[in-house]
């Protein structure tokens, strides 16, 4: 509730074509509805984006376009540990779904 | 000398009706949306006690069926029903609700909580028959009042104690305009009290210590108590041990969230060791805030709500016996201010930093007690499975520190970890519940070892961002690994060096004197 308050407000702030949301979600589900909740809206009605489609640009930290960003050291020190854990072909499989769906930018 | 872990217990208060009524996630859907089908449907989605008896995963929190058994039984387990369960378990009990309520009078202090005369004649001879219900317990449970008088109570801001959604008492609001004293503050106090209480019972019960050979309480729940000029003064800790009889304790709370129990746990085993306390008891009562948690999704998917219960523990630390468990507070593992927030540094500072102090690999540890959550619940709630996510990190590490193949992953995970049990009280899960089994399998040589760790959310008191977490090794009365033996090798070197040292200067003095 509190992160989707203040993704409105960094959005309102810099506008939505300058925001791009990072998530570290450990599953495809949940980074689905997150990714949903800052693209078309909170899909469970509970939050301050219930009903506001920011179109925001949303990528997992472990996705490709993100990890090329990132300098490979800090990469490794903070995130390789993760993507062992992680369901990589779920995750980027439910990201690139909402993106085309629902972003604006 | 190592401090030891001399015994634990655990227990259960089985309360439906505190579901609807007490649990935040049924009071602000009450506020927000009244008349929503979620508040409609979720009577009908409350377990009976004899349900709650026979589910596999609160067996095994109080000691009834071990994690091993558990993780036998095909999951999930809300379908599944034990054959045979027992209300007391090897560590403690799961307590009905309507006992619940004359407990929680016991616990009061201050005339505030009420009952209706007729439900306290039914329900007193049964608590009377408590094993560990003396006099000085059972005394302290009124005759009861009319139920006019409860009502006008309930009138001026006194919240409703439910039995089959129908009143049988009230918790009376402590002051007129201090809302830290509010009726709903009142009672989830008295709930996390009650529910220490008998956990402190089960305590003196489990490793039959005289009650006034205990020095210290430290209570690591995650309620505040105090006034409008102290809101979380405490002390939790002293008020449970005086019901307990712990006349010659003090007590103290810790608060660190999730954390607090292996925090309080590292605090417990370094008083006893440096000599402050020779018998210290963690304890914790449960929350009723967290009742029905993840109640709008196991409704939502037709399960039954499966945080109809609170949760409370207490584990006793003593001077070395030479027999049981000792704890190693001198290789703690610490979340710093400056590790990081994210998994990879969470993990490397909880479990590889503790390990490279030990000089041992992350293979050399038997078990690791995580966070363990019943992934019934977490699971049907979208949260996945909070112990297995735990393991696949913990190996993940291993496996980047060249100390596991990546295709023993699976195989990793398996034999260090275990499924997850606990019931989502927040603290409850942290760690704490492998402790009594940890004891047992230590001392069976089933393992050697063992590492609880405990983990925050800190950011939930918007106080800062930081995580937080601990963890401490148990392992077997008198065992060495790793640096344990070198620092020993090293101890004997020097006390050999010195010797030499003194016998060279003996001689040479004596050569000086001829």
């Amino acid at each position: 509730m509190e992160n989707q308050k203040r993704v409105k407000e960094f959005s309102e702030q810099f506008g939505p074509e300058n925001i791009v949301v990072i998530l570290g979600a450990a599953e495809g589900e949940a980074s689905g509805i997150a990714a949903e909740t800052v693209t078309a809206g909170d899909p469970t009605y509970a939050g301050p984006l219930t009903g506001v489609s920011l179109g925001l640009k949303v990528y997992h930290i472990c996705e490709e376009e993100i990890k090329a960003e990132v300098d490979a050291g800090v990469y490794d020190e903070q995130v390789s540990m993760m993507e062992m854990v992680l369901d990589l072909d779920e995750i980027s499989k439910e990201m690139t779904t909402i993106r085309e769906q629902y972003c604006k930018y | 000398m190592n401090s030891v872990l001399i015994g634990s217990a655990y227990v259960l208060a089985h309360v439906p009706d505190m579901v609807l009524h007490n649990g935040t996630t049924q009071t602000t859907e009450k506020i927000v949306n009244p008349d929503s089908e979620y508040l409609k449907k979720l009577p009908n989605h409350l377990r009976s006690y004899d349900d709650t008896l026979y589910y596999p995963p609160n067996q095994t929190y109080i000691g009834g069926i071990t994690p091993k058994e558990l993780g036998e039984i095909p999951s999930p387990w809300y379908n599944q029903k034990l054959d045979n369960a027992d209300r007391f378990g090897k560590f403690g009990e799961i307590i009905p609700q309507e006992e619940f309520y004359l407990l929680m009078q016991a616990c009061d202090a201050f005339d505030l909580v009420m009952l209706e005369a007729e439900f306290v004649s039914k329900t007193k001879p049964q608590f009377e028959k408590h094993p560990l219900f003396d006099e000085s317990i059972t005394a302290r449970v009124k005759a009861g009042v009319e139920q006019a008088a409860i009502d006008a109570a309930l009138s001026n801001g006194a919240e409703g104690l439910y039995s089959n959604n129908q009143i049988v008492g009230c918790v009376k609001k402590a002051h007129d305009l201090d809302v830290n004293l509010n009726a709903e503050v009142i009672l989830e106090n008295l709930v996390s009290k009650a529910s220490c209480v008998l956990s402190l019972l089960h305590l003196t019960k489990n490793t039959a210590i005289n009650k006034n050979e205990i020095d210290l309480v430290i209570d690591c729940s995650e309620e505040a108590c105090g006034d409008m000029n102290q809101r979380g003064g405490g002390n939790m800790a002293k008020a449970a041990a005086e019901i307990a009889g712990f006349t010659n304790a003090t007590g103290s709370d810790l608060r660190a969230f999730c954390a607090a129990p292996v925090h309080a746990l590292i605090h417990a085993a370094a008083l006893v060791k440096s000599g402050t306390y020779k018998n210290v008891v963690v304890a914790a009562g449960g929350s009723t805030a967290k009742l029905g948690m993840n109640g709008k999704d196991h409704v939502k998917k037709d399960l039954p709500v499966m945080e109809d219960v609170v949760g409370s523990f207490a584990v006793l630390i003593s001077e070395n016996d030479g027999i049981n468990p000792e704890i190693l507070s001198e290789y703690t593992g610490r979340h710093s201010v400056g590790s990081g927030s994210s998994p990879q540094a969470v993990i490397t500072a909880l479990v590889g930093d503790p390990l490279d102090k030990m000089a041992i690999k992350i293979t050399d540890v038997d078990k690791y007690s995580v966070e363990m959550q019943n992934p019934d619940i977490t699971k049907s709630a979208g949260a996945g499975d909070v112990p297995q996510a735990n393991y696949k990190m913990i190996g993940a590490l291993a496996v980047k520190r060249g100390e596991l193949e990546r295709t023993e992953l699976g195989n990793f995970i398996k034999k260090h970890g275990m499924v997850g049990w606990a019931p989502t009280q927040g603290h409850i899960p942290s760690g704490i519940p492998y402790l009594g089994f940890a004891q047992q399998d230590i001392m069976d040589g089933h393992i050697k070892n063992c590492l609880f760790i405990g983990k925050g959310s800190l950011f939930l008191g918007r106080m800062t961002n930081l995580f937080d977490g601990c963890s401490i090794m148990i392992q077997k009365n008198g065992a060495k690994q790793g640096s344990q033996v070198t620092k020993e090798e090293a101890a004997i070197s020097e006390s050999e060096i010195k010797a030499l040292i003194a016998e060279t200067m003996r001689e040479f003095a004596n050569s000086l004197l001829k």
